[in-house]
């Protein structure tokens, strides 16, 4: 599985802002972005690299250390009901968690931005039909369509990654299409016009750069709900399947030892919440970070 | 509008252009009014002339600059660019024209991406216009645009908010230069600067039309900056041209009591010259309710009962001088002492 590759550190995808200096100064004033960032520094590494340095595999199995409890032998965090470690399955699920909340975004934020900017820029019956299609969306909870969706499909990683994404696109189409609705009025958008700039080039060009900051931030978030969204699938068993490990799946598996062995719920659910929080406390570093009005705190 | 003998046809026609806003939709509870921003404007520019078009907020004058660059579309009317018609173009088809005629904006700040360079922004009529041209030569077109208004090719890789609101406006009207437009239209282009920097905008785009032999349609509010730059002005009130005189014609013989108006607020840089104030009362009537007959009447000191009965007319007056108005026994005051 060649996870890791697609995995960036999410502080490269805060494009400088007007003045960079000035942006960076500001996340990294914000301690629990900064915070956020190291977190996922280190499990994209940890869950990257890991892997190659543990002594055990994730499907290695030693039945004679079933139920080890972490730190009482030669598996770190211990060992789960077939004897396989804890700690090299908790690193390949990360990998898998990871991927899904990073790829679920991106696909998400590629339908997100494509409906906003088109509905934004043209307005008119085009806008009004995308938008309302957009509320109707909305007015599914989504976990109840992605349960609903996940029922009926083959769920494998990348089914589970199109599920997630074409479930969470519509808060990003939203802020995008205000977004370039406003900044359509404005005499930049009027001057490209002018000069007789074409509808791709006013709005991907002039346009978008300019609303990059809150999309940026949704991003962000839109990792930590995707990853959530995979561990409430793969918890209900609907998502990725085993011996595939995912922090979902891991939770779903060690319902029946939540008394007996405890650490086989802690550690995928402390992992989940981990990436989570991060993300989202990234996400809100950047939302102060990339607005200059904030600069006088 | 006016014959013009052994003069070439004129670069700019504008025929009983309207632009009226809203309209018709027998709407679920309400209907909607019509705003007519501008109701029935004809004039024309001759090549290499500067046309100044004035007129209070409100009174239309932007929406005719923007209707004639086809950024909204008229309602009604005509608008011929060197002969072409240009009223009903579709977009592509306006493609070739938009080179042609430029727009400079008010606010400089709102008018350029604050997220492109000045390289960018100002080579952006090059891309759009010329997309083969490589990029070493699109970088040598910008910087000769820029030093044609005053900059210097270093500030082609900063962005606009490094710059002074002056330096800005220079930046635009060297993106609406660097394709060489036959016609600029610019936009209350030095109303959004201090007053220090007005004199250097006006008198670089003064300079630049003689050198690059442009023709200008300058709008503005302010008869004392519009008195230096153009040779005819048109006034306008409430969506229609009230006064259309050549400059110095305008300024000493005002036929209009509203252009007289606007003439007595101009400031006069010598303080022993006493002259009346003529005050305007009250508000520009709403463009949605609009007076009947003379829409000036209602704050007009030389109104008559007949002033409300029909719209007057644009009516010649004297060679070249136009007026709306339909007391010819007025001698109006122009005030001494203005530089026209």
């Amino acid at each position: 599985m060649s996870a890791s590759s697609s995995v960036a550190p999410p502080a490269a995808a805060a494009r400088p802002a007007r003045r960079r200096g000035g942006a960076l100064r500001r996340f990294l004033r914000h301690r629990l972005a900064v915070f956020g960032a190291g977190v996922i520094l280190f499990l994209t590494l940890a869950c990257a690299l890991g892997p190659y340095l543990l002594p055990f595999t994730d499907t290695h199995i030693d039945i004679m250390q079933r139920f080890a409890p972490p730190f009482s032998g030669a598996h770190v965090l211990g060992t789960d009901a077939l004897g396989r470690d804890m700690l090299a399955r908790l690193l390949m699920a990360g990998r898998i968690s990871l991927l899904v909340g990073f790829s679920a975004m991106a696909i998400s934020m590629v339908i997100g931005i494509a409906v906003g900017i088109v509905s934004g820029y043209y307005g008119g019956v085009v806008g009004t039909v995308l938008m309302r299609f957009v509320d109707a969306m909305l007015c599914f909870p989504s976990i109840f369509l992605l349960l609903a969706i996940s029922a009926l499909i083959n769920a494998s990683v990348s089914s589970i990654i199109l599920l997630i994404a074409i479930t969470s696109w519509m808060e990003v189409a939203r802020i995008v299409e205000a977004q370039i609705r406003a900044l359509r009025a404005r005499d930049f958008a009027v001057a490209a016009e002018a000069l007789g700039a074409s509808d791709r080039r006013v709005m991907f060009r002039e346009l978008l750069p300019n609303a990059i900051a809150p999309i940026v931030v949704a991003a962000t978030l839109n990792v930590a709900h995707a990853i959530l969204a995979e561990s409430y699938i793969s918890f209900l068993g609907y998502g990725i399947q085993p011996p595939t490990p995912s922090w979902g799946n891991m939770l779903d598996s060690a319902q029946s030892y939540l008394t007996s062995a405890p650490w086989l719920a802690i550690l995928p659910g402390l992992a989940i919440t981990l990436a989570v929080t991060s993300f989202n406390f990234i996400g809100d570093g950047l939302r102060d970070a990339l607005d200059p009005r904030m600069d006088g705190r | 509008m006016h014959p013009q003998p052994n003069e070439a046809p004129p670069l700019l026609e504008v025929q009983e252009l309207r632009k009226w806003y809203g309209g018709p939709r027998e709407g679920l509870f309400r209907r909607r009014s019509v705003v007519k921003a501008v109701d029935g404007v004809s004039f024309d520019i001759r090549r290499g002339e500067v046309l100044s078009l004035v007129g209070e907020s409100g009174s239309g004058k932007s929406t005719v600059g923007r209707t004639v660059l086809r950024l909204t579309s008229p309602t009604s009317g005509r608008i011929r660019f060197a002969g072409d018609d240009i009223t009903t173009l579709s977009r592509d088809a306006m493609r070739p024209f938009r080179q042609k005629m430029q727009l400079v904006f008010q606010d400089p700040y709102a008018s350029l991406n604050p997220k492109m360079t000045v390289e960018d922004i100002v080579g952006a009529p090059v891309e759009i216009h010329e997309p083969g041209l490589p990029r070493a030569a699109r970088r040598q077109r910008v910087e000769e645009t820029l030093a044609l208004v005053g900059l210097l090719p270093s500030h082609a890789a900063r962005y606009p908010h490094e710059f002074s609101g002056g330096q800005r406006q220079r930046i635009g009207i060297a993106r609406a230069l660097i394709m060489q437009p036959q016609l600029l239209i610019a936009d209350e282009p030095v109303s959004a600067l201090d007053v220090s920097i007005q004199a250097q905008v006006v008198n670089l785009m003064l300079e630049l039309k003689e050198r690059l032999g442009l023709t200008i349609l300058f709008i503005s509010h302010d008869l004392a900056v519009v008195g230096h730059i153009s040779d005819r002005i048109a006034v306008m009130y409430l969506g229609r041209l009230v006064e259309v005189a050549p400059t110095r014609a305008l300024f000493t013989m005002p036929r209009h009591p509203y252009t007289e108006a606007l003439l007595s607020a101009v400031p006069i840089p010598d303080p022993t010259i006493q002259r009346e104030r003529i005050m305007l009362t009250g508000d520009m009537p709403s463009p949605l309710d609009p007076p009947s007959g003379c829409s000036f009447r209602t704050r007009c000191r030389y109104a008559l009962p007949a002033c409300a009965g029909a719209v007057p007319a644009l009516r010649e007056v004297a060679p070249g001088h136009m007026k709306a108005c339909i007391r010819d026994d007025l001698h109006l005051a122009a005030p001494t002492g203005l530089a026209a």
